[in-house]
């Protein structure tokens, strides 16, 4: 609002199959900044939208864990070019969010386009990591490989509403997953904002999803979903996160328990531990066979 | 069919093994009665003789068993992973020396064909011990970064159809990496985890480093929820799968489930028919078809259907079913009456549902429990013997036309645990893998198993890995 010019707000909205809809309930709340002014109004999502997202993650995912895992890194790595390109909007949004300085705001952001840089790194290497060949005792050639494990509900953290966002979201889709995000409650803002960096990355439709809202009312009908594969609770206290662990036991979904880390320093080493969490190991057997006068044995 | 050969009996001595009439838990490296006096039953599945009456553990028995665990955890996990090791390479060349008296308990107590207990089980738990033996002092190079530390004591329980073998899937790793364990067998095979009791005294293992505690689910479930067990290690149904997975939320328990499975067999128009047919005899009829990864419906292109089918029955009349000791004997008996009673009703509903049943031509002893091969014809996959895991000698049998109506109808299932694919070309076998939802992929075999090849399920097929590199990530606090 400098220059006394008036400011063109922006409408808020989520980010489902590619598109930016508005809840479907056409309910919104109230997003404050760590003062309590104003920012914006968000748009609460209902158990419904939480269902179209899931509809359309679980059409993203064949396209998407079928690309090839040099495709996903470049991709990966063009959502980290594109936020380099809007780091000021973003370091505005996490000091709003977040009450952080400009300086520190800005160090978040920087943080954050490094760890899509690291994890666009990651698609293709994470196999020859943790898969390989089977020295089996006998005359066949065995391989494991991870594959991902399918459509994966993510609870964003609650207090790191940028750096922590992007350190659940890209590991999940760097191995081929497909997400549905549920913000920051208090602080959805910068996830909300980092939907049209998505949609500008090459990054197909439906391949992230993100919701604001209540983190409850829209983790109840992930957790309980039986088209959904696994389920981040980092974003849960130790109330929700047991709840949602033992609605998600329905259809044996893939459990990340919130760890004493996750609400520590998200700028630490990742590791891999969040790229395992959701794969799937597939072993491939065949026999060896035999060459000479006898043939081909099975 | 009349049988083509006649054989004469070649059964093998049950001397080789010398069975208690009773037996107590093992707790602390002492044979002990349960807390409340409690016994039960085990007989043998082919004749319903009772070979053995076994303490019953109770909620108290557990609590000890799992206090043994937990006081011997200190010692075991600061043993240098060299020493460990060296009791893990004891118990598994005990194992081998003593195979044949295991084999023969085994085929006592569950009813498989000593052909299996010999050459599969037995083979196999040795081997296993011997793997994670090795990885023991190797943990810092398994790629789970420096130092890897134990969870702390495993609760561990195990289903009836591979006793000996599910035993050494759940302790070899546990043991290796430093955990300690307190065991659950399944109450109608007690008898060789017993045994295996014994093998640890004979190997010097350190008292309370392993606890055996036969008993019946009420046990299983005071050990999975017992507040001082760090790791929970089960493999049986789903049903039971997700009792575990609902009862430890909210704990900072680690689980490992390997559950149930509804394998799908895919023979495409080029397979080599004679040798597709071993395999799907293999994926089924293995140990009656009580394996959680058995290929229970076989997908058959629609062009080959006939003669797949022709050939089939004809192998399936030539399979010999009974005494299991006997060395000629391919199909043994049913695990137990309750099992039998399952696997009749689940073939009822699918004859009620309208697809056609046939059943191998044999003769069923008058002692014991025992069913027929069975197969299905003209089935959908709404038919309940499509959908729901049989766990016994029963396959079904659908059509598909093209390669990803294969896939569709394979992977329409909330199963995920094994698959086979049966073709010549090899970009179809890779082709098809990559799209199959299910852990492990058998292609041009089946029911094949190796301690350094992960196993385990995708989806309601349970979660972790056991076997290789793989499944030392169950027992490490990474």
């Amino acid at each position: 609002m400098s220059d006394g010019r008036l400011s063109v707000f922006k409408t808020y909205k989520l980010y489902v199959g590619g598109k930016f809809p508005r809840s479907e309930s056409g309910r919104v709340y109230e997003v404050t900044d760590s003062k309590g002014k104003w920012l914006a109004n968000a748009p609460q999502s209902s158990r419904k939208d939480a269902r179209d997202a899931v509809v359309a993650s679980r059409k993203a995912f064949g396209g998407w864990s079928g690309a090839t895992a040099y495709n996903r890194g470049q991709i990966l790595y063009r959502v980290a070019e594109m936020l380099e390109g809007r780091r000021e909007q973003f370091a505005r949004e996490v000091a709003d969010a977040e009450g952080l300085s400009k300086s520190k705001a800005a160090a978040v952001v920087d943080a954050a386009v490094d760890r899509w840089v690291w994890y666009a790194g990651w698609t293709d290497k994470i196999g020859q990591v943790v898969g390989g060949a089977n020295p089996v005792a006998g005359p066949f050639f065995n391989l494991s490989t991870p594959e991902p494990t399918g459509v994966v509900a993510v609870l964003a953290p609650q207090d790191s509403s940028f750096l922590g966002l992007v350190s659940v979201i890209a590991p999940v889709i760097a191995t081929g997953n497909t997400a549905i995000v549920i913000a920051s409650a208090r602080a959805p803002l910068p996830a909300l904002s980092l939907g049209e960096v998505l949609a500008t990355s090459d990054l197909p439709g439906g391949v992230v999803n993100i919701l604001s809202g209540k983190t409850a009312e829209l983790a109840a009908p992930l957790a309980s979903h039986q088209d959904v594969n696994a389920i981040d609770l980092t974003g849960a206290d130790a109330g929700l996160a047991k709840e949602l662990e033992i609605a998600a036991a329905d259809n044996l979904k893939r459990t990340l328990r919130p760890q004493a880390v996750d609400t520590g320093d998200w700028s630490a080493d990742p590791g891999t531990r969040r790229l395992t969490a959701f794969l799937e190991t597939k072993t491939v057997w065949h026999p060896t066979g035999a060459l000479g006068a006898s043939g081909s044995s099975y | 069919m009349a049988s083509a050969f006649d054989y004469a009996p070649a059964p093998e001595s049950r001397s080789v093994v010398d069975i208690a009439p009773s037996y107590g838990l093992f707790i602390d490296g002492e044979f002990t009665e349960a807390a409340d006096g409690k016994v039960f039953k085990t007989v043998s599945p082919s004749t319903e003789e009772v070979l053995s009456e076994v303490a019953r553990a109770g909620t108290e028995d557990v609590d000890r068993a799992v206090k043994a665990a937990r006081k011997a955890f200190g010692t075991w996990s600061a043993l240098p992973g060299s020493e460990r090791a060296k009791y893990l390479f004891r118990i598994a060349r005990i194992i081998q020396e003593r195979s044949r008296e295991l084999a023969v308990l085994e085929t006592l107590d569950n009813g498989k064909p000593i052909r299996e207990t010999r050459d599969a089980d037995l083979p196999l738990v040795a081997a296993h011990f011997f793997y994670y033996a090795g990885w023991a002092d190797k943990l810092d190079h398994a790629g789970y970064g420096a130092n890897p530390r134990p969870l702390g004591v495993a609760g561990q329980v195990i289903p009836w159809n591979f006793p000996l073998l599910m035993l050494a899937w759940k302790i070899a790793p546990a043991l290796a990496t430093g955990n300690t364990v307190v065991l659950k067998p399944a109450e109608t095979t007690p008898l060789s985890a017993l045994f295996f009791a014994d093998i640890c005294r004979q190997a010097g293992l350190p008292k309370g480093v392993v606890n055996i505690l036969t008993g019946y689910g009420d046990a299983g479930e005071a050990l999975v929820s017992h507040p001082d067990v760090n790791k929970v290690a089960f493999t049986g149904s789903t049903a039971v799968g997700k009792a575990i997975a609902r009862q430890i939320a909210g704990t900072d328990k680690k689980a490992t489930l390997e559950l149930g499975g509804k394998g799908a067999n895919i023979v495409f128009d080029d397979a080599p028919v004679d040798q597709a047919v071993e395999g799907i005899v293999t994926g089924i009829f293995f140990n009656q078809g009580q394996v959680c990864c058995a290929g229970s419906r076989l997908l058959v292109q629609e062009s080959v259907h006939d003669e797949v089918l022709h050939a089939l029955k004809r192998r399936l009349s030539t399979l010999r079913l009974g005494d299991p000791l006997d060395k000629n004997t391919d199909i043994g008996a049913i695990n137990s009456a309750e099992q039998l009673a399952r696997i009749s009703a689940l073939v009822e509903t699918g004859e009620a549902e309208g697809a056609e049943r046939w059943s191998a031509p044999c003769e069923l002893p008058s002692a014991g429990y025992w069913f027929a091969p069975t197969l299905f014809t003209g089935v959908t996959q709404a038919h309940t013997v499509a959908r729901d895991e049989i766990f016994g000698p029963v396959l079904s049998v659908l059509t598909f036309r093209t390669p990803d109506e294969a896939v569709a109808k394979a992977n329409n299932t909330q199963y995920g645990l094994s698959a086979g694919i049966w073709t010549e070309k090899g970009s179809r076998i890779l082709a098809v893998a990559n799209k199959l939802r299910a852990g492990v992929v058998w292609a041009n075999t089946f029911n094949k198993f190796d301690p350094t090849s992960p196993f385990g399920g995708y989806k309601e097929s349970g979660f972790g890995r056991e076997g290789g590199r793989h499944g030392l990530e169950a027992y490490l606090d990474v």
